[in-house]
């Protein structure tokens, strides 16, 4: 069809120009769920460093930042799995293996350098194994992962059962905690970085970062777009093990210990974070810097709290409010708007099933 | 079980419902502006009009799926509000709609009473009793389905008459049927008729939606049609003819709809040769010439879809061959048969053609979203320069290009869905039910688009139930029964009743 | 049209099916036997042993309610990760009741915990069903804060077994014609919930709800109402439960219960209740229940290190999704394949 202008000739009555966008800029990086967050950070951050003694420091900086990093970087990819329709809960778990790995590979004395690396093995092994039995098998990832949350964090503590490993590589354990010289920034946030850049642009700036909006908000379009549905999901459970063997690894350095139950509960911070920056549960919507605003916002909370001597079961109400909040919080705002405007909108009644002719 | 029907037995004749001036918007879509309908007891009335002339608008807000904006809407002498189907349900109205919906996972029996189970002593379920019921309700339809069975695995027709039996049970006054024989075979169609017209001679009242002039005149005492959201005419069927029907329901000359201008027939671009799936297909051979606009008729659930699914790789088949220009398009892989240059424009336009809350460049760049890329990156521009340049070509209403489709009107929504197919620059374009659901307008804008397509090579497959559509458009047509090919008609054999004939009766040769 | 073939086969098919669907809790009573036969032949004591048909049906009696809570909210196609929290909730309350006002009769405990699980549980249950918010964000919310709620309330700290009134700390342990009596507890919810699923409307709403939830609203099903009674009902027995642990294990601290979501749905979903929802019953989550705790008990007496039990629990949910993928996938061939006979 390269004679365009025959082809128009009947059809078009006039010829159209289209704006590139239906707001002005401001509109559209200002009134977003992911710059809510941001702002909320911002605040949180200002009251705290005010109201809390001694909190605006670089050595609270540094914790916060050193804390943050595993949730950080499973939330990676568990953003992306999320707007491709699916749920990891087994991350934690697989934190947990790739940390009792670890430590018993490197107490058998295997090099740690070796042993870092099938760590990253078996992450990418279990990843692959979610991957399949989702993709290949056809089953829900919610079961999946419930089961494999049970079977990997069981082997986790089948191999090392009640005893932990406490002796690692010197070298490792202070680069997992250094800072940059006079600053609070952790040396990791280098690693970290180059991860949220490498995600950030495989979400939002490749065909295959459309490909997993498209799979996530309406499977069947994505499919009869020539999406390969499947291989994008096993993809990303493998981008998912990864990532959490990773967060194991240094987990391990970060506190010099290799238990079975470390790291337990862990996927529940990270999906919480995901959800509250933005990432919509049911899949087809979020973007990265909201994520990241979500974690620092969990984070930044929980830093806060700690300071102010609230205990953890507090920090506990909170987040698990947070995660209610952030999920309520669409269903309000949007039963608001059709109570404002109920004239526009079809009755919730509208179902899917019966289509309009 | 027992509604408020028995104090309101209606005299056959009498006024039982009747909208007056009702309308229902949906955002800036106004699906109905003036709908209109008396419905008597002991009569069977017909609903006509085009797609998206605001019939099921009408139906869903009887059923109380919808609530109306505005109007009256009068039954048993009554206003009433219906806030639920339960409402409308305990009014003793009962639908039909065109896709069953039933509990997979449930029997028959609990499909047909659920919600309303029969009850014996401490409010305890009487299976015994349904089940007894059934089995008298499914005598009378002349049918024999196992009410214990689970409804996962029904045919479409078995799932239909379970609706069907459901409705009755009701002990409905009022029955809305929305296309009940769209995937009916003749037999079971006729078994629907006897059926409904004891119903109408027990002096309910019944409304019957359909397509099909035939089914109407065989069955209805009185019609009423709708075009364009409105209504037009209501008339007792003697006093009316088909052409007089078909002019009221398109608003204009019919000849002039379908402008498919003769163009030389090129090579063979498509050769499908005994493409089988069990289930689906069988033995499905044909082929496509550039230039040629093919026509695929059939009932629903003939298999069309299913073949047009197949070629293009979403689902998979068993056997059989499928070649585009020569070369060989492998077995459910889409992505090689769009790189080989196959594009389908799918059936459902909200489930299957674009992704509703998301941007109109977003959308008609998804099917290229891979060569669009550079150095493996895809930028917001580089689609907004594709997309603008096709949405304009086909004359897509919208402001911006990060419009979201949902806020787009049908038509405008069936454009993008080809400009996004055409931006993949295809040689073999199959568009399935392609005029769907949108306004007289774009239909003929889609209609000279294809004729356009055909006369610049492109080879097209297109799918419609809409007969004068598949007559006016086609070179050729393909009909298919029960996932058979039944007949290959070239446009100067085809009529109407040819093309029933096929879609309707196994082939004589066929075993 | 061969319309009476087509549906004598299918009817003998729907038979077959049907059969099948009810030997799915025949299959993991058999799996549980030949765990029972295995186990006793390596170490007789487990059944033969004093105490050994005691602990075989007391150590299951609270997971037992637990998963039937859960099977009839995983029913309706949702879920509910905060049983644990609840748990835990309602049995720091029926110790802090029992120190609070002593004398308190024992029924009255028992009362306060499982309205006050039913309570929690309707917090769920208006989150999911009124702000139409998906149940696996918000349980797992609630079990977060639920959790929080125990350890801020407790200030943790133990209630001790000294602290509980004698009688009821015997009840927790006790038998009944040599029957434990919170197995009696058990079988009684059981069968209650059991006959309610199949008997009632409401049970039967339940499973057209989680079969397809848009044509439950095109039914006119009130589907805002039993999805609140389902979460209410999962609340209420893990309330029960948490009093029920008390009176069993005596010591109380705010961890109470926790991870036995996890085993709570394990357990449902190895006794066949699809994790979407329309199918399974709350005989399998019962078995399953049964077939899981038994199995942690058997581990050590067959030489494994009871540390790989949760292992253990992963390849058996993982095992029963993968089992009723494959059957489901065969049985829509099958009715393909009736239905291509029927054609030709």
């Amino acid at each position: 069809m390269t004679e365009t202008d025959t082809l128009v000739a009947p059809v078009t009555r006039e010829s159209r120009k289209y704006a590139a966008y239906g707001s002005p800029l401001w509109q559209r990086v200002l009134l977003t769920r992911e710059f809510a967050v941001i702002i909320a950070v911002i605040i949180v951050a200002i009251v705290a460093c005010s109201s809390i003694p001694k909190f605006a420091t670089p050595l609270t900086l540094s914790y916060l930042l050193l804390d943050l990093t595993p949730v950080l970087l499973i939330a990676l990819p568990m953003t992306l799995i999320l707007i491709s329709g699916e749920i990891d809960l087994s991350v934690a778990s697989t934190v947990g293996i790739s940390n009792v790995v670890l430590g018993f590979l490197y107490a058998g004395g295997v090099p740690i350098e070796l042993a870092m690396v099938i760590c990253l093995a078996v992450g990418l092994f279990v990843g692959a194994l979610n991957g399949f039995l989702v993709t290949v098998v056809g089953l829900p990832s919610l079961a999946v992962t419930i089961g494999t949350l049970a079977l990997f964090r069981g082997i986790a503590v089948g191999i090392l059962g009640t005893t932990s490993i406490t002796t690692f590589p010197a070298f490792y354990k202070s680069l997992a905690n250094a800072n940059f010289p006079r600053t609070g920034i952790p040396l990791v946030m280098v690693l970290v970085a180059a991860l949220v850049i490498v995600f950030a642009l495989l979400l939002h700036f490749t065909p295959f970062g459309r490909g997993i909006f498209a799979t996530g908000r309406a499977r069947e379009v994505a499919r009869f777009s020539g999406v390969r549905v499947k291989r994008t999901k096993f993809i990303l459970f493998l981008l998912s093990g990864l990532l959490a063997s990773l967060a194991g690894i240094y987990y391990t350095f970060r506190y010099g210990s290799s238990r079975g139950d470390n790291a337990v509960g862990l996927e529940l911070t990270v999906i919480a974070a995901v959800l509250l920056g933005g990432v919509s549960i049911f899949g087809g919507r979020g973007a990265l810097h909201g994520v990241i605003a979500g974690v620092v916002l969990i984070g930044l909370l929980q830093s806060a709290l700690r300071f102010s001597n609230v205990t953890s079961d507090v920090i506990n109400i909170v987040t698990g409010a947070l995660l209610m909040a952030s999920v309520v919080a669409p269903t309000v705002f949007a039963w608001l708007k059709s109570r404002l405007f109920s004239r526009f909108f079809p009755s919730p009644h509208a179902t899917r099933k019966v289509r309009l002719q | 079980m027992v509604m408020s029907t028995a104090s309101m037995r209606a005299e056959a004749g009498d006024v039982v419902l009747e909208l007056r001036g009702v309308s229902k918007s949906f955002g800036p879509v106004q699906a109905l502006r003036d709908g209109e309908l008396v419905l008597r007891a002991g009569s069977i009335h017909a609903l006509m009009g085009e797609n998206g002339a605001g019939k099921s608008t009408i139906v869903k807000i009887i059923a109380g799926l919808y609530q109306r904006d505005s109007g009256e809407f009068v039954l048993g002498g009554e206003t009433v509000h219906f806030r639920s189907t339960a409402d409308s349900k305990q009014s003793g109205i009962a639908v039909i709609y065109q896709e069953p919906t039933l509990f997979p996972d449930l029997s028959v029996t609990e499909n047909i009473f659920m919600g309303r189970h029969l009850l014996k002593s401490f409010g305890r379920i009487d299976r015994a009793a349904m089940r007894g019921h059934v089995r008298r309700l499914f005598q009378r339809l002349g049918v024999d389905i196992d009410p214990d069975r689970p409804a996962e695995g029904l045919s479409i027709a078995d799932q239909q008459i379970i609706e069907i039996a459901k409705a009755i049970s009701l002990e409905a006054r009022i029955l809305i049927m929305d296309e009940p024989t769209a995937a009916l075979s003749e037999v079971e169609a006729s078994r629907l008729f006897a059926v409904a017209r004891s119903l109408r001679d027990e002096g309910r009242a019944i409304l019957f939606i359909s397509h099909r002039f035939d089914e109407v005149y065989d069955l209805c005492d009185t019609i009423t049609v709708m075009r364009d959201g409105a209504y037009i005419s209501t008339d007792r069927i003697e006093a009316t003819t088909v052409a007089g029907i078909v002019r009221k329901m398109v608003g204009r000359d019919v000849d002039s709809l379908y402008p498919k201008q003769t163009v030389p027939i090129g090579d063979v671009v498509l050769k499908v040769e005994k493409l089988t799936s069990t289930g689906q297909f069988h033995d499905i051979s044909f082929e496509v010439r550039a230039g040629e606009i093919v026509g695929l008729a059939g009932l629903v659930g003939a298999g069309r879809s299913e073949v047009a699914r197949a070629i293009f790789g979403i689902d998979s088949y068993e056997s059989g061959t499928v070649t585009l220009e020569g070369r060989v398009v492998p077995r459910l892989n889409t992505v090689a048969a769009m790189q080989l240059g196959i594009a389908l424009v799918p059936e459902d336009r909200r489930q299957q053609g674009i992704v509703l809350p998301f941007g109109l460049a977003r959308n008609s760049t998804l099917a290229i979203k891979s060569s669009l890329a550079r150095f493996g990156f895809i930028t917001n521009r580089s689609e907004n320069r594709s997309a603008a340049d096709w949405l304009a070509r086909l004359s897509v209403k919208a402001n911006a290009l990060d419009t979201s489709t949902a806020t787009l009107s049908g038509g405008n929504q069936q454009k993008v869905v080809l400009a996004k197919w055409l931006a993949t620059n295809p040689t073999l374009l199959i568009v399935d039910e392609p005029t769907r659901g949108i306004d007289v307008g774009t239909k003929a804008d889609v209609h000279a688009l294809l004729s356009k397509l055909a006369g610049e090579g492109l080879a097209i497959i297109m799918i419609s139930s809409e007969l004068p559509e598949v007559l006016g458009m086609a070179d050729r047509i393909l009909v298919m029964r029960e996932g058979h090919m039944t007949a290959d008609i070239p446009r100067s054999e085809a009529t109407a009743e040819t093309v029933m004939f096929s879609a309707t009766h196994e082939r004589r040769s066929a075993v | 049209m061969t319309t009476l073939t087509r549906a004598k086969n299918e009817g003998a098919l729907a038979g077959a099916a049907g059969a099948f669907a009810r030997s799915r809790e025949l299959g993991v009573l058999l799996a549980f036997l030949l765990l029972l036969i295995v186990t006793v032949s390596q170490n007789p004591l487990f059944l033969f042993g004093p105490d050994g048909p005691r602990d075989l049906l007391l150590s299951p009696a609270i997971l037992v309610i637990l998963a039937t809570g859960q099977a009839i909210v995983l029913i309706t196609r949702n879920i509910d990760l905060s049983v644990g929290s609840v748990l835990g909730l309602s049995a720091w309350l029926t110790g802090r009741l029992f120190i609070d006002f002593p004398g308190i009769p024992v029924l009255l405990v028992v009362l306060a915990g499982v309205c006050f699980g039913a309570l929690l549980g309707m917090v769920n249950g208006l989150l999911v069903a009124i702000a139409k918010a998906p149940a696996l964000v918000v349980t797992l919310g609630t079990l977060y804060a639920y959790r929080g709620i125990n350890v801020a309330w407790s200030h943790s700290s133990m209630i001790n077994a000294t602290q509980l009134p004698h009688d009821f700390l015997a009840f927790g342990i006790g038998t009944v014609f040599g029957i434990p009596s919170l197995a009696i507890v058990a079988v009684v919810v059981l069968l209650a919930a059991a006959w309610y699923l199949k008997n009632k409307r409401g049970g039967r709403e339940f499973y057209a709800i989680g079969s397809d939830p848009e044509a439950a609203r095109l039914y006119g099903l009130n589907v805002t109402r039993r999805l609140l009674i389902a979460f209410a009902a999962s609340g209420a027995l893990a309330g029960l439960s948490g009093v029920l642990f008390t009176a069993r294990y005596g010591t109380i601290d705010s961890q109470a219960g926790s991870g036995l979501e996890l085993s709570a749905v394990a357990a449902a979903v190895i006794g066949g209740v699809a994790i979407f929802g329309g199918s399974g019953s709350v005989w399998g989550a019962g078995i399953g229940a049964l077939l899981l705790v038994s199995i942690n008990r058997a581990l050590p007496l067959l030489g494994i290190p009871d540390f790989w039990q949760q292992a253990v629990v992963g390849v058996l949910i993982l095992g029963a999704i993968v089992l009723d993928r494959i059957l489901s996938l065969r049985q829509a061939h099958r009715f393909t394949s009736i239905r291509e006979s029927s054609h030709d």
